[in-house]
């Protein structure tokens, strides 16, 4: 055989290889940005007790997980029996952005299904959210000791992303100074 | 069926298209206002409208990623397209809008993506694939030449060439 014709040959099934790349990646999965940067300061009003507020910058010292969610969204009512459990185990804080939802839904929805959150930010107007680069709920970023957020994950915290990921992560910043 | 029967059903018909043809007419004409008069600020200023239309449609909606920020009707870009109209009512330039937005969302917000080393291959690509390209064709054509020999005629085919060329007499 003519060996030129190799080279096509080569070339597309480099094409197809290529391809087949990109249908495995999901496209809604954009690379955040904020990784390896300061978290946005906020500060916001808390969620269960309106009076108070909840500020990132009080974070300082801490690993600790924050967790943007509403009771309208559909995937964060499926995470959130996860998170519980995840809570549960007290590996890493989870505080919640709760973002442009009701209040009074939001804390009903805690009290029926229960809380995983330490604390819960109020975020009516979503201002907090753009900062932070949110695009669909839930969304979730591990921030370190000084405030660096380290890992941004789209979509539920799976089982796999939460052993696999995030609680390596949290163990491994845990320990660094 | 007689044939002025045929007629006045033929005009018939012929009618009933025409008023079809209004009614879609009218239909399309109407369609696109909801959807206009659902996103008109009438109490925004006409130019910060223009500016922040101009911006917004080269801006993707990260939502539905193949809509701009102008026509996503998803939430978060009408968000977006209230924080811009902030921004430029607080004198921002455009370039510091879309460094606002893309130091939250990334480059992938941008339709037109920047000159910068991870998208060096995406930019000179192709230039680099047509360079490789031309030098292939021409070194290959350059060896083809060399396989083509002039090779002088010996004496019984430059007489058999002269006989073809004569034609029949």
């Amino acid at each position: 055989m003519n060996r030129f014709l190799l080279i096509p040959l080569a070339l597309f099934i480099a094409l197809v290889a290529f391809l087949l790349i990109g249908l495995q990646r999901d496209p809604h999965e954009v690379p955040s940005p904020l990784i390896n940067r300061p978290a946005p300061a906020f500060q916001l009003p808390q969620l269960q007790e309106q009076t108070k507020t909840f500020t990132a910058q009080e974070m300082r010292g801490k690993v600790w997980l924050l967790n943007v969610w509403a009771t309208w969204c559909v995937a964060c009512r499926d995470e959130h029996p996860m998170l519980i459990e995840y809570a549960k185990s007290g590996a890493v804080p989870i505080y919640g952005l709760n973002y442009k939802d009701d209040r009074a839904a939001a804390l009903q929805l805690l009290k029926e299904e229960g809380n995983p959150y330490v604390l819960n930010a109020f975020d009516a107007d979503g201002r907090v959210a753009i900062d932070y680069g949110v695009y669909g709920a839930p969304e979730s970023y591990l921030i370190d000791r000084s405030g660096i957020i380290r890992f941004k994950k789209i979509g539920p915290i799976t089982r796999d992303v939460w052993e696999g990921e995030i609680l390596p992560l949290a163990r491994r910043l845990n320990t660094v100074e | 069926m007689s044939e002025a029967g045929v007629r006045t059903t033929m005009v018939g018909w012929m009618l009933t298209m025409k008023r079809i043809a209004w009614l879609l007419a009218i239909l399309f004409s109407l369609a696109p206002a909801p959807a206009i008069a659902g996103d008109a600020q009438p109490n925004e200023d006409p130019q910060i409208e223009a500016r922040m239309k101009a911006l917004t449609e080269q801006l993707r909606c990260l939502v539905c990623q193949n809509e701009t920020l102008a026509d996503s009707r998803a939430d978060l870009a009408e968000d977006l397209r209230r924080e811009i109209r902030k921004e430029i009512k607080a004198g921002k330039t455009d370039p510091e809008i879309i460094a606002f937005l893309t130091q939250r969302y990334g480059d992938f917000i941008l339709y037109n993506p920047p000159v910068k080393r991870t998208t060096y291959l995406l930019w000179f690509g192709p230039f680099v694939i047509l360079l490789v390209g031309i030098t292939v064709l021409y070194s290959y054509l350059g060896r083809r030449k060399k396989l083509i020999q002039d090779k002088p005629l010996t004496a019984g085919e430059r007489k058999q060439a002269e006989d073809l060329l004569r034609g029949p007499v």
